[in-house]
């Protein structure tokens, strides 16, 4: 177990990087939007990594309500963490990509309100985390916002096509076959997420490592006062 | 538990009565966010009606975090929240108590509120009343779901100020939108039109009570 711990990063690492030599040097140039397109293989992996973490927020939430383990507790704000983290490189990457192909940074598209709305909600977390210290009680209010959060997500998903939209949806196409011509790019798709995916593993990893040696040094601290 | 929320409920409406605190901040800010919105929007009377569900619903939203942060810091003083936990009722009761009397104070905001759009803004809505009223009733229940649950959470928190509505916004989303597409579907005279936006309002409702219900207790237990 020690010894997995150790190498998983190295792993990561390696994948990492062949998913940049999938994205930059072997899959085609998509024939319509150009050198632009291979944002693409950052910008999905990034947001499944970043739901996968909110579902995380939600489930260690809810663990941590009906059993008090701080350890879930833990691991709710460190999914957070990281799925705002990867939330924000969609929101970054996703305008990059918009600029040349829609002509303006940013539109009200039902998926790209949902994105920042969901960003909104769990940077929100993060702020009642930040101001609220290391107390019980804001580990719960944290925990009935990480589920709340979750359980928006659906209503937020059905309201927003309430709105006007033009994004493309690469792999359902509802027009018949999907955006991604050629097989090599759906390869690149799943090695990139897979990368993503990992990398997001391994910093959840150490952020619930950092929250739990922070509780261990505030426990000795205590003790200390006390002698 | 019906007679436990109906005494909350009761309690409340006789504070507010006899103080009148919420419910007056509760209606200027509603009147005048109506009026900053439409001298900001400054639309041509001939677009003016095409605005009014958008303003309305930006209203309440903004004033229903106002008015419904205040409740609970009422409870806070003098330690009230302590003496109504230590009356015989869970807190499930006291959640559905507390959204009752906030689903009240955001109906009384609404019928000074709707009336002044409709003639501010050239809305026609006396014929659409009936409608209106059940779009308006969703969409409180929805906005008070959370809101309740809420501020029982941020009246303790530092800033609360600004954590209220920086944590419910966000959250409200679907009201917010579901409202606004359903009451111009209703002012455009299809009920039938409004039919996907009052379904994300009945989901929200749904979802939000009963989360409400299971996890009150969690966020006013000390």
């Amino acid at each position: 177990m020690p010894l997995l711990a150790a190498l998983f990063p190295w792993a990561v690492l390696v994948l990492m990087l062949v998913a940049q030599w999938l994205i930059f040097v072997v899959v085609p140039t998509e024939a319509q939007m150009g050198i632009v397109q291979r944002i693409f293989y950052f910008h999905v992996p990034a947001a499944w990594a970043a739901f996968l973490c909110f579902f995380v927020v939600a489930g260690a939430s809810a663990v941590y309500l009906w059993r008090g383990s701080r350890a879930a507790d833990r691991l709710a704000h460190a999914s957070a963490e990281v799925g705002v983290l990867f939330c924000t490189l969609v929101l970054v990457t996703g305008p990059i990509w918009a600029r040349p192909i829609w002509g303006v940074w940013w539109t009200w598209d039902p998926r790209l309100t949902m994105t920042v709305i969901l960003w909104a909600i769990y940077a929100g977390y993060l702020m009642l985390r930040a101001f609220g210290g290391a107390d019980e009680a804001v580990a719960r209010y944290a925990a009935v916002l990480g589920i709340v959060g979750v359980l928006d997500i659906p209503v937020i998903r059905v309201s927003v096509r309430l709105l006007h939209g033009i994004h493309p949806a690469v792999l359902t196409n509802k027009e018949g076959g999907s955006g991604l011509t050629d097989p090599m790019m759906r390869t690149t798709l799943y090695v990139a997420s897979l990368a993503m995916l990992l990398l997001g593993g391994w910093l959840v990893a150490l952020r619930v490592r950092t929250g739990r040696l922070e509780a261990e040094v505030a426990g000795l601290r205590r003790e200390l006062e006390h002698v | 538990m019906w007679r436990g929320v109906l005494a909350i409920l009761r309690k409340d409406l006789r504070i507010e009565w006899r103080t009148k605190e919420s419910l007056a901040g509760f209606v200027v800010l509603g009147v005048l966010l109506v009026v900053i919105f439409s001298v900001a929007l400054d639309p041509a009377p001939a677009d003016a009606p095409r605005l009014a569900p958008s303003v309305l619903w930006a209203a309440f939203v903004f004033t229903g975090l106002l008015g419904i942060q205040r409740g609970f810091v009422l409870e806070r003083e003098n330690d009230c929240l302590g003496g109504v936990l230590a009356s015989p009722i869970d807190p499930a009761t006291l959640y559905l108590g507390k959204l009752a009397t906030n689903i009240v104070l955001l109906a009384v905001m609404q019928a000074l509120v709707v009336p002044l759009v409709g003639v501010l803004l050239h809305a026609q809505l006396g014929t659409v009343l009936p409608a209106l009223l059940l779009v308006l009733f969703l969409g409180n229940l929805g906005f008070a779901s959370l809101a309740t649950l809420f501020a029982a959470m941020t009246v303790r928190a530092r800033a609360r100020e600004v954590m209220l509505p920086v944590l419910l916004l966000p959250l409200l989303v679907p009201v917010l939108i579901g409202g606004v597409k359903a009451t111009e579907a209703v002012l455009r005279g299809g009920f039938g039109a409004a039919a996907g936006a009052l379904g994300v309002l009945v989901a929200f409702d749904a979802i939000f009570v009963v989360a409400g219900v299971l996890l009150f207790e969690q966020v006013i237990r000390d």
